[in-house]
């Protein structure tokens, strides 16, 4: 029979003592990890991959025409994650600024959602792989930006400050011209974190899905629905 | 009794049955239950939905959220193993490069074939539909009548369990009193159709699906079904007792681990194993049915696919239930110096008058359902309403400019939510942070889509044929389709299109995207996948494939009992015609036999 806990804690299968982000981290932790990692790779910020070596292709197999349905799946069984820690820590602070907590639910972080985009952008199918073409240089613009505007990494922004990038690119319609492909970036990565948010039991309690458990009988909608909707129940 | 290999196999049978889906389950268990010794030969794995099923799984825990990918086209949970629009190793291909004149395979390699994941949608012809010819002088009628059909529609419905209401229409007919379950009640937005629909003067009422909205009677059913024959009572009744009822939760597309819907591997296949008269050999692909001096078929050739090796089996009677295009295959492919066309093929007309149902869709945004508080509206897994074909009198009267019609139906947005932005863009205007969840949770189940199932007229344009060059991997030629719409159809789309935009206008909303020039609107072929046609049912041998019974005319104990034979493709969705008419095959096989006709 079902159960409706969360999937076991995940195993990032990063070495250990790296911070595993796809949880929001303390603010000071990702400074010094950024510090470290820019002195590392020269690049400010080192997540762009437009170089040699840059975005590598996806090589893995897909789960095949007959995958087994019934066991749970975690991201990187199916094929492995491809992020590095900088695009991941970026999308870790990106995702939960789109999906906060608040009185809604928990913040995308806790419902592991970049975990989703990682196992997103390192899939081998051709929708996934477009996504992967605008996700991961959109991350290294989001980066760019942020130091061209704010002189730090997007994770360390503060919320005011991602407000300020994020109020630019979230609208693809009313975007101005340096701001598209930013613009086309958030569209897509906000799709991405809405569609993981909501495939969670505390992103169904978000926007109103109640269902995926037995019920002995079936009374349709309440009154109250009926009544909003001024209709009958017609079966009786 | 049980699952075979090809070593296990006897060496012969009564009868040898290709394909375990809707036919195939049906014919299995009528013979097997009358005590005939069947073999089933099944192209794809064995598959158990009791162990199988993923029933309470969450997107969360699929990869990519379930989505659909090239491997698992309707998603990852979708009870499909190896196929979908493509099948590993077993390419087919298109006469024409334009797009509007492919054909869209659907098939599904595992035992019962596509009823473990088809909706369920369970309609009966109506006297029209067996005569189309007669009222309206275009395709063909069928030699035989709604009349001839209805006591298989009943026996059917009372076994594999169909919920819905008797409504008194025209040309959609009621069941008998009791046969049908009681419908479930209807989800906000069905009722709101309903409702609004009806000032467009579109009449909106339960649908009948195959899903038991509560068990099945096991006390008086089965003597109704198998009257005088009390060891076949008892198998079904044990059969139908182990079948649970719907407990208002997981999408039925996954399959039901519990039995509360039909699929051919919890509804014919048990009780027909139960006889201890069946065995079943998977990944058995038949190629050919093997004729005998005598002009009778007497075995199937087929390649066993777990050893690359081609094998025998024999029997005194061949039944096809490939799927309709497979079945065409294995005739067309079954040369022989009598049978230089393929097999029972004398009239030409194998593999002519293809046909699919007519699809086209349109997505409206009600403001009235945004912020509904929430509430389950899981119900029984696919649709309550729908609407039947309402407008037969002005249609006869030449008032709507194509011939025949077409059903609506219908389904609100209150589904299981995963993998994809429940919020569009345009309505998001930008939206992050907590405006953006306020925004998904107040349109959050106010779409609503209206679906199109036209009926198609059979033309000389779609059809079915060997490619010449292509083989699949075994070495077998594979089907090359062809394709066309007439005007009929694409001028129903349209009428569709345009009906819908009146029932979203009427509910006060608004449609999600303008209507494009007429005659774009229609799916492809084959996209519907209610694919029948290629072995013409008919009164006259020259002109036709089968007689009235299934029966090649050419070949007297070869029967065809998937969709194959049908003359035309009625509005109304074809399995539950499927299986009536392979009850029916099957009790005249039995009748023959009996009588030595066969
Ligand atoms: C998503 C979906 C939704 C649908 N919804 C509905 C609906 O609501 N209502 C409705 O009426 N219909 C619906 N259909 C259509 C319905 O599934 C088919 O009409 C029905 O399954 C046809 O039954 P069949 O026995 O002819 O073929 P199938 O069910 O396809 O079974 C044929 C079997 O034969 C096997 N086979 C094929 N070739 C060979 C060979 N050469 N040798 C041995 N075995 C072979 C196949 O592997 C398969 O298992 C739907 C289909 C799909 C895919
Ligand atoms: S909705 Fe009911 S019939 Fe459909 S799969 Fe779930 S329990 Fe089975």
């Amino acid at each position: 029979m079902p159960t409706h806990d969360l999937p076991a804690p995940f195993d990032s299968g990063l070495p250990e003592r790296m911070p595993d982000p796809a949880i929001r981290l303390p603010r000071r932790t990702v400074l010094k990890w950024f510090a470290a990692a820019a002195a590392a790779s020269q690049v400010a910020g080192c997540l762009d991959r437009s170089g040699p070596g840059g975005l590598a292709p996806i090589t893995a197999p897909g789960y095949g025409t007959d995958p087994l349905l019934t066991r749970v799946y975690k991201a990187g069984d199916a094929w492995p994650l491809t992020l590095t820690m900088a695009e991941r820590t970026a999308s870790v602070a990106l995702a939960d600024f789109i999906m906060p907590a608040d009185a809604y639910g928990p913040a995308a972080s806790k419902l592991r959602v970049v975990d989703f985009i990682d196992e997103w952008v390192s899939a081998p199918y051709p929708g996934q792989v477009n996504d992967r073409k605008i996700i991961v240089p959109g991350l290294a613009w989001l980066e760019s930006e942020s130091r061209r505007r704010y002189g730090a990494a997007f994770a360390t922004l503060s919320a005011a400050q991602m407000d300020g990038i994020c109020a630019d690119i979230c609208f693809e319609k009313n975007a101005t011209a340096p701001f598209k492909v930013g613009a086309r970036f958030f569209s897509v990565f906000r799709g991405l974190t809405a569609g993981a948010y909501y495939s969670t039991p505390a992103g169904w309690k978000a926007i109103g899905y109640e269902g995926n458990v037995p019920l002995p009988k079936f009374d349709g909608p309440p009154p109250a629905v009926l009544a909003m909707l001024e209709v009958e129940q017609t079966v009786k | 009794m049980p699952i075979i290999t090809a070593k296990t196999a006897q060496p012969t049978y009564d009868v040898v049955i290709v394909g375990s889906g809707a036919g195939g389950g049906q014919m299995a268990m009528t013979l097997t239950l009358a005590g005939l010794k069947c073999v089933m030969l099944e192209a794809g794995r064995a598959y158990d939905p009791a162990t199988e099923t993923p029933m309470f799984q969450r997107p969360d825990q699929a990869p990519l959220r379930g989505v659909g990918t090239p491997e698992k086209n309707f998603g990852f949970y979708d009870a499909t193993v190896d196929g979908g629009w493509q099948v590993p190793n077993e390419p087919y291909t298109q006469g024409s490069d334009d797009p509007a004149r492919k054909f869209w395979w659907w098939r599904a390699r595992m035992l019962g074939g596509r009823t473990n994941h088809w909706g369920r949608i369970s309609l009966r012809n109506g006297p029209y539909d067996f005569k189309p010819h007669s009222r309206d002088g275009l395709g063909f009628d069928w030699p035989i009548g709604y009349e001839d059909v209805e006591p298989y529609y009943t026996k059917v419905e009372q076994l594999i369990g169909v919920y819905g209401t008797n409504e008194g229409r025209e040309n959609t007919p009621d069941s008998p009193e009791g046969v049908l379950l009681p419908a479930p009640k209807g989800r906000a937005a069905e009722l709101l159709v309903q409702k609004h629909a009806k000032t467009v003067g579109v009449p909106v009422m339960p649908i009948h699906r195959a899903v038991l909205t509560r068990a099945l009677d096991a006390d008086t059913i089965p003597a109704k079904l198998f009257p005088g024959n009390e060891w076949a009572q008892k198998i079904v009744a044990d059969s139908m007792r182990r079948r649970g009822a719907c407990f208002w939760a997981t999408p039925c597309g996954r399959g039901c681990s519990i039995g509360a819907n039909y699929q051919s591997t919890t509804v014919h296949l048990p009780p027909a194993l139960a006889t201890g008269n069946l065995d079943i050999l998977p990944n058995a692909h038949a190629r050919e049915v093997l004729l005998g001096a005598d002009g009778k078929a007497n075995g199937v050739l087929f390649v066993d696919k777990t050893t690359g090796n081609e094998e025998r089996v024999r029997g005194r009677i061949v039944i096809l239930a490939a799927s309709s295009g497979e079945t065409v295959r294995i005739l067309l492919n079954s040369k022989s110096a009598s049978f230089p066309n393929g097999l029972a093929n004398s009239s030409g007309k194998v593999g002519k008058y293809v046909m699919d149902t007519v699809g086209t869709s349109l997505v409206g945004q009600i403001p009235k359902l945004e912020n509904v508080p929430s509430h389950n509206e899981d119900g029984a897994g696919g649709s309550h309403f729908y609407s039947p074909w309402w407008l037969y009198k002005e249609q006869l009267a030449g008032k709507l400019g194509f011939a025949r019609g077409y059903h609506i139906e219908m389904g609100g947005s209150r589904d299981m939510p995963g993998g994809w932005n429940p919020l569009p863009d345009d309505l998001g205007q930008g939206a992050y942070g907590t405006k953006f969840k306020e925004a998904a949770r107040r349109y959050y189940g106010s779409f609503v889509y209206l679906s199109c199932r036209g009926e198609m007229i059979p033309n000389e344009d779609s059809f079915a044929e060997l490619d010449p060059v292509v083989k699949d991997k075994w070495g077998t030629p594979v089907i090359r389709w062809n394709w066309k719409f007439s005007e009929h159809e694409l001028r129903q789309a349209d009428h569709a299109q345009d009906t819908f935009t009146a029932i979203f206008s009427a509910m006060g909303g608004t449609v999600r995207r303008a209507k494009p020039k007429t005659g774009t609107e229609i799916e492809p072929g084959g996209k519907i996948i209610h694919e029948v046609g290629g072995a013409l049912m008919g009164a006259d041998a020259k002109r036709s494939v089968v007689n009235g019974w299934n029966q090649t005319w050419d070949v007297k104990n070869l029967f065809l009992v998937d969709a194959s034979p049908f003359p035309s493709n009625s509005d109304k969705n074809p399995t539950l015609t499927i299986m009536a008419l392979a009850w029916r095959t099957g009790d005249y096989i039995v009748d023959q036999a009996k009588k030595g006709n066969i």
